[in-house]
């Protein structure tokens, strides 16, 4: 087994182990989505209107409220200066870590978005071009939080040192992936949205490995 | 070779040392003694590329180790003070991982060795969270055992050359601690290089072994 599918497994081995951790971000996504038709009432055409937003952002924070478990772990106890020595680039592990972590706090926000959208009253096109957008997306929010995780390492108070670090960065796609939703809505195409998506997935698919384990580097002197 | 040269440290405001200079030649143990504080972990962790010196570099066979991060880590095994260990995984899982990303070839079979001959064999399906500190240690160092079985069986190719520990000893009972050493020994023996902290007398029987303490020097803060 090579380095990459190795720590993949492992973290998923991990998170499979500590169901409770991986639970508590989609409970939170849940719960903050389903509280809103809840709290505005029951005009469709309202509903329908918010759906994009708050679905987006609720997704936006459930995936930041995970990020502090990216690292934190193994820096404590030591794996993450076993990285740092492998004679594989750490931007590889880098992005083992991170796949592993969008397929268990990232992929299940996709997959229940649907479930959410009917209680927003979403047609069948939007709910579609929706998960389509957070597939695009939510990888880039895991991707672009690495960075700010692996800066913040150790440092007390990080969680709204995270947050201030990265939110500047994913507004860009909380306004694609909305636009996108609310495109398909008003019958308009998607697809200059959609690509928007998909050039900063590319881009920080590129960019943010680096970065980041530039950044743990860092963290860990 | 691992060699350095005129290394400085500085923590915060405190200068640990300065113009430190010396060479391990292979089939060599270096033993780092000193005070707690004197700065033996910063050491091995500056001999490891983790932590950048202030001043000085190190050079493993003449190349500065910076320029030559991925040949040079292959060549390193570095235990440092906590275990790497995953309470939720096995011991044995734990060595698999820990084997692969050292960029090793890991067999199960080699692993279950591993443990076995570290005495935590009985303990390989556990996961690590039901573990005494003791045998979370004898896991951990079960990656020097797993090293040196590879460099039997793929011909010292791939095998680290370099151990880098710190305080291998700690919390280990007196069979370990001879079992330890006597793996220690075994490898320098095989012309291996060993650098490492302990507060323990060293019985390593090895003929290359020589002592550098670090001072915890007031003056050099001021």
């Amino acid at each position: 087994m090579n380095p990459f599918t190795c720590i993949v497994r492992r973290d998923l081995l991990l998170a499979f182990r500590r169901r409770s951790d991986v639970f508590n971000t989609l409970v939170f996504f849940i719960i903050v989505v389903s509280l809103f038709p809840l709290g505005v009432g029951p005009e469709p055409n309202q509903l329908r209107a918010m759906a994009p937003g708050v679905i987006w952002v609720a997704a936006l924070l459930a995936s930041m409220l995970a990020l502090n478990r990216l690292f934190a772990a193994d820096f404590a106890d030591g794996t993450l200066e076993q990285m740092a020595l492998s004679p594989e680039p750490l931007f590889l592990l880098v992005v083992a870590k991170v796949l592993a972590h969008w397929l268990v706090a990232g992929l299940p926000l996709v997959l229940i978005a649907p479930v959410l959208g009917i209680q927003f009253d979403m047609s069948v096109d939007a709910i579609l071009v929706m998960m389509l957008a957070l597939a695009l997306g939510t990888p880039v929010l895991s991707l672009i939080g690495a960075v700010g995780a692996a800066l913040t390492l150790g440092v007390r108070g990080g969680g709204v040192l995270v947050a201030l670090l990265v939110l500047p960065l994913y507004i860009p796609v909380l306004v694609f992936g909305a636009g996108a939703v609310v495109a398909t809505g008003a019958g308009v195409s998607a697809q200059a949205h959609l690509l928007l998506i998909g050039a900063s997935l590319v881009l920080s698919l590129v960019l943010s490995p680096w970065a980041t384990a530039m950044a743990l580097r860092i963290s860990l002197e | 070779m691992l060699e350095a040269h005129g290394l400085e440290c500085t923590r915060g405001e405190r200068t640990l040392f300065r113009g430190l200079s010396f060479s391990v030649a292979p089939a060599q143990l270096l033993h780092l003694g000193g005070a707690n504080g004197a700065g033996k972990t910063s050491l091995l962790r500056i001999l490891c590329g983790l932590l950048s010196p202030a001043r000085g570099e190190i050079r493993w066979n003449g190349r500065p180790i910076a320029a030559i991060r991925e040949e040079y880590a292959a060549k390193l095994l570095y235990i440092g003070h906590a275990n790497a260990l995953k309470d939720e995984l096995t011991a044995l899982e734990n060595l698999q991982v820990g084997g692969t990303l050292a960029g090793r070839r890991c067999t199960r079979e080699a692993a279950i060795g591993a443990l076995g001959e570290l005495g935590v064999g009985r303990c390989a399906h556990l996961p690590v969270r039901a573990l005494s500190q003791g045998q979370r240690r004898r896991v951990s160092l079960a990656r020097l055992a797993l090293g040196a079985r590879n460099a039997e069986a793929i011909n010292d190719e791939n095998a680290a050359r370099l151990w880098i520990l710190d305080e291998p000893f700690a919390a280990l009972d007196t069979a370990a601690v001879v079992h330890l050493e006597n793996l220690i020994g075994a490898h320098v023996a095989g012309g291996g290089i060993v650098v490492l902290t302990t507060h323990q007398p060293l019985a390593v029987v090895a003929t290359g072994m020589f002592r550098i303490e670090l001072e915890y020097d007031t003056e050099a803060s001021q």
